[in-house]
């Protein structure tokens, strides 16, 4: 065992280097937005002198890892990369700093973010996180195709529009798919778009007594209605297909429509990944009449553990990376296009921004129409658009998009994924003490 | 022959092994099963109280977990199959004489090598995705309409994938096996005018029973803990269809963060391993006594 | 073998047995392959085998978010450092049950191997919170500890099949010669089991370096491993198979390297008793 004193050595060089200057870990998600902040953010550490080390993780991972240790008070992490969805949970939970010196700081300027967006970073009244970007849902279809087929977008499409026009579109020959929809099972994958639909065709995941509602007529309607559409227009394999799948077909020229997050829109617009880039329309996510159009709120947001033993340092962090200031100087590096959307109003106040952004004016209207608190028809007993902020949710709603997939794919019908939904769902809620 | 001493001395060089195993086991196995009588939500911990049972009921009582067994079952069966069948072929072929040998045996084993997400990951995307992998552009060139490998048949993809990855392993013991078998004894056989056939079953296999426990005894200890590659691929789905028991307990504990449930689950992936464990002992036990 | 053959015969079994390599080597070949095609060529259709430029961006992208070496290094130190340990432990256990056995050595095996059996998923937070308590979190040492319980029940099992082989004539007669313990293991057995406890040092290093659940639950920023940087590429927003191509042969081409050059070590002890 020569070799161990080397060893011991090593392992103590490796423990000994890690604890110098002042540094912050932030745990991000490898979507293109934070990848861009993590390579601008050497700007932040030259500015400051605060060293910055960065856990960027594939997004199951990533949410795995921070909600054990926020949970566990594990300390690991100065800054967290969170959705609209763990906020409000944690923030009850006191695991989150609360963000109130940013709030008045007038340089950050607070009242600048976007009320829906802000509104779900706080619990009663009190900033818990700020937004990186946000995101709400809307409808790109290829305006060469639509005009092929003899329609016209209207400017409040409804799903029976969507349906007819995907279907006239749909060229099985050359490989074209008149819509393309989330099917690959996740709560926030295939769920997020299932239950937006819902919530337009009047749908809800629980009635004010926490009763799950897949057993109602309504919930057929919508799952046929969406089984029935992918299976006439929709590409083959759509099960598997997320949104980075619906993004390459998209990309590719092979969908006549795509609904998704409003995020999707900078990516289909740019020439230099879209072989559509010029022939992309945009308009509001459908609803059935009712003027419901989902109700799709999501954003990622920055929030400090309380675990953290840095939180001035990650409160500068979190400025710097939520200010305005960073959206111009992604813009000076990456053009206007690219900056972070949906989270101030300033940016949609922004002629250079409008103008390189052609979908900046309905992404702000859906964004500001999202409505988390009475997301459908009926009442609900919880808060959330595409999915309901209950610690519950996580695991229920990627079992329930297991079976909605299945029904998708073929390998169950409606009636059994519905059923089978309804007696998880209800078994989750007495678990969790919801119903008896 | 050994004496009192060098007993003694053999107990103190198990110790610290023993020891630490025992502790690495105890340790988390109690606090499993502490919590899995405690109802635990990680992400409400004001609510901890004791659970009684109830845990074990709601994790035996859920829709998935039958299927869950029975996924389970056929991900290790399958996968051994796989290997134990098509590590014996290629295990004889790799015996035979040829041109670059020390090469193609590179080739063979170098799916061991890598890591499982890796495997996973370009299974999933470069080979089975149904749009641009490359078992659908092969599918397309013959004119077939390209499988959606983890829609259609997602427990058989996972299995080819956990397959890909054990069969250098399954090969390179029973190669070792193969090759250990005297030549003398080929030779006579040949002599007393067997074919190749009867070679192969009368003389190669019986030799190889050994080193066929032996694998399905090291291969079970691994797959019945196939995780990274369900996660990756189809994330137990569609429905239920590939999710075997420990996905399940990573629902449960890691997505409900249900420690309690969680806990449950582990407590009984550990009993029903074990119990697959005796039956292997005893088969393989029989085998490795000699 | 050398058994004489027609030639015909060699050059069908070549020729066979080079078909079945580049099989089951072809996911590897094609993920190498793609790590130097651009984005769109990696997901042309019909696919595009070789790149038409051979482009080295993928790597420099690759590198240029996440340190590569860092995580590298990490590696190394844990699956090198939980093997060393592990064999500090494991062999004079594995020599006491091959030398020594009673009639309890068959069942101490068995329940070590037993105690892998315990699903990580079930006692991931537990662990945390053992972790956290004795501020083991996101620690070389502490992972490096984890990984030496998983994979000693292995190491002992390797070796004391390895042990077992070693013929007891020869411990006899150095004890006639009146050699003393330490003597009869440093002189006698170590020579003849190097080759075991080479295997078991290969085989371990290349298990320990794979291990993708623990090392990415317990570490964050610091003691990360290539597990946790392969993760980093493994879905992003939109298909980035070059770049997925790259880290994944960055993350592979080390332990496969070590394989390759030590394959003949690495297989002569890895019988685990199947050979008699």
């Amino acid at each position: 065992m020569k070799n161990t004193p080397f060893l011991v050595g090593a392992l103590t060089i490796a423990l000994v280097g890690s604890a110098s200057a002042q540094s912050l870990t932030i745990a991000t998600v490898n979507n293109g937005d934070m990848i861009r902040m993590q390579e601008l953010s050497s700007g932040f550490t030259d500015e400051t002198g605060i060293e910055l080390n960065w856990v960027v993780l594939e997004e199951n991972t990533l949410r795995q890892r921070v909600t054990t240790d926020i949970a566990t008070g594990g300390g690991q992490y100065d800054i967290m990369t969170i959705g609209n969805y763990e906020v409000p949970i944690w923030g009850r939970q006191g695991w989150l700093a609360p963000l109130d010196d940013l709030a008045e700081d007038a340089d950050y300027n607070v009242d600048d973010l976007l009320p829906a967006i802000r509104g779900g970073l706080s619990v009663d009244g009190t900033l818990y996180a700020v937004p990186f970007y946000g995101e709400s849902s809307m409808i790109m279809y290829r305006t060469d195709l639509l005009e092929e087929a003899g329609l016209e977008m209207p400017e409040n499409p409804t799903w029976e529009f969507v349906a007819e026009a995907a279907r006239a579109m749909t060229d099985r020959e050359n490989d074209i798919n008149g819509i393309c929809l989330r099917g690959k099972a996740g709560w926030g994958e295939n769920m997020a778009l299932i239950t937006s639909m819902a919530n337009a065709f009047g749908g809800r995941w629980f009635d004010e007594d926490w009763n799950p509602q897949f057993d109602q007529p309504v919930w057929n309607e919508v799952l046929n209605f969406y089984v029935d559409l992918m299976n006439d227009a929709g590409p083959a394999g759509a099960s598997s297909n997320g949104f980075n799948e619906n993004l390459a077909l998209f990309q590719q020229g092979r969908c006549g429509m795509w609904i998704d997050a409003t995020v999707a829109a900078s990516f289909v617009s740019n020439p230099d990944d879209s072989e559509v880039a010029d022939m992309v329309g945009y308009a509001v996510a459908p609803d059935t009449g009712n003027d419901n159009r989902g109700n799709w709120l999501w954003s990622w947001n920055l929030g400090i553990p309380e675990s953290s033993q840095q939180k001035d340092a990650a409160k500068q962090f979190l400025a710097w990376a939520t200010s305005q200031e960073y959206t111009n100087l992604v813009a000076e590096n990456e053009g206007w296009a690219n900056v972070p959307p949906g989270t101030r109003t300033s940016l949609y106040e922004n002629p250079d921004y409008i103008e390189a952004a052609p979908f900046a004016e309905i992404t702000l209207d859906a964004i500001n129409a999202a409505d988390t608190v009475n997301p459908t028809v009926d009442p609900v007993p919880y808060v959330g658009g595409q999915f309901v902020a209950i610690p519950e949710f996580q695991g229920l709603g990627t079992t329930v998009g297991q079976l909605f997939s299945a029904a998708l794919a073929g390998q169950s019908s409606v009636d059994d994924a519905l059923s089978q939904a309804q007696s998880v769902a209800e078994r989750e809620m007495r678990r969790g003490g919801y119903m008896n | 022959m050994a004496t009192r001493q060098t007993r003694a001395l053999a107990r103190t060089m198990m110790a610290p092994a023993v020891v630490l195993l025992l502790l690495w086991m105890i340790v988390p196995l109690g606090m499993t099963i502490y919590f899995s009588f405690q109802n635990y939500n990680l992400l409400n911990p004001a609510m901890q109280s004791f659970a009684g049972w109830f845990n074990y009921e709601f994790f035996v009582t859920d829709p998935a977990f039958v299927q869950s067994m029975v996924n389970t079952l056929l991900l290790v069966g399958g996968v051994l199959a796989i290997t134990v069948i098509g590590g014996t072929l290629i295990a004889l072929l790799l015996d035979q004489p040829m041109f670059g040998q020390g090469i193609v045996r590179i080739l063979v084993i170098s799916p061991f090598f890598v890591m499982p997400p890796v495997a996973a990951l370009i299974w999933k995307n470069m080979l089975m995705h149904p749009g641009y992998g490359i078992f659908a552009h092969i599918a397309r060139f013959f004119g077939i309409s390209p499988i959606d490998w983890f829609a259609q048949v997602p427990l058989f993809a996972v299995i080819l994938i956990v397959a890909w990855q054990w069969l250098p392993f399954a090969t390179l013991i029973l190669l070792t096996a193969m090759q250990s078998l005297s030549e003398e004894q080929l030779e006579a056989s040949e002599m007393d005018g067997a074919n190749a056939f009867n070679r192969f079953f009368y003389i190669i296999l019986p030799h190889l029973a050994r080193a066929i426990t032996v694998v399905v005894l090291i291969q079970t200890i691994f797959l019945l803990a196939i995780f990274a590659e369900i996660l990756v691929t189809t994330n137990g789905g569609p429905g239920y269809n590939s999710t075997n028991l420990t996905f399940l307990v990573y629902r449960t504990a890691l997505l409900n963060y249900d420690i309690g449930g969680g806990s449950a689950g582990g407590v009984i992936a550990v009993i029903l391993a074990n119990i697959v464990a005796i039956f292997l002992m005893r088969a393989v036990g029989k085998n490795l006594d000699t | 073998m050398a058994r004489s053959v027609r030639p015909q015969t060699k050059i069908a079994f070549t020729v066979l047995a080079w078909l079945v390599g580049l099989i089951l080597f072809f996911p590897i070949l094609w993920a190498i392959l793609t790590s130097f095609k651009t984005e769109s060529e990696a997901i042309a259709s019909p696919p595009v085998v070789l790149p038409s430029v051979w482009t080295l961006e993928n790597y420099f992208d690759v590198q240029a978010r996440s340190d590569y070496f860092k995580h590298f290094f990490n590696s190394v130190l844990i699956s090198v450092g939980s093997t060393l340990i592990g064999l500090f432990i494991g062999v004079p256990a594995a020599w006491s049950m091959a030398f020594s056995p009673t009639k309890r050595t068959k069942d101490i095996l068995m329940w070590m191997l037993s105690t892998k059996m315990m699903p990580a998923v079930g006692v991931v937070v537990p662990i945390y919170l053992l972790f956290r308590d004795w501020q083991l979190l996101d620690t070389v040492h502490g992972l490096t500890f984890v990984l030496t319980m998983i994979n000693l029940p292995i190491i002992i099992w390797m070796l004391y099949t390895y042990f077992r082989e070693i013929p007891v004539d020869i411990l006899e007669a150095a004890r006639m010669d009146g050699a003393e313990l330490w003597k009869e293991i440093v002189y006698v057995l170590v020579p003849m089991a190097i080759p075991g406890i080479a295997s078991t040092l290969l085989l371990n290093v290349i298990l320990a370096w794979n291990e993708a659940f623990w090392t990415i639950n317990l570490t964050a920023a610091q003691a990360a491993p290539l597990t946790a940087f392969i993760s980093s590429f493994s879905s992003p927003q939109g298909l980035f198979w070059a770049k997925l191509s790259a880290a994944s042969t960055l993350a592979i081409a080390p332990i496969l390297l070590l394989g390759w050059f030590s394959q003949k070590q690495l297989v002569r002890g890895l019988t685990f008793g199947a050979v008699k």
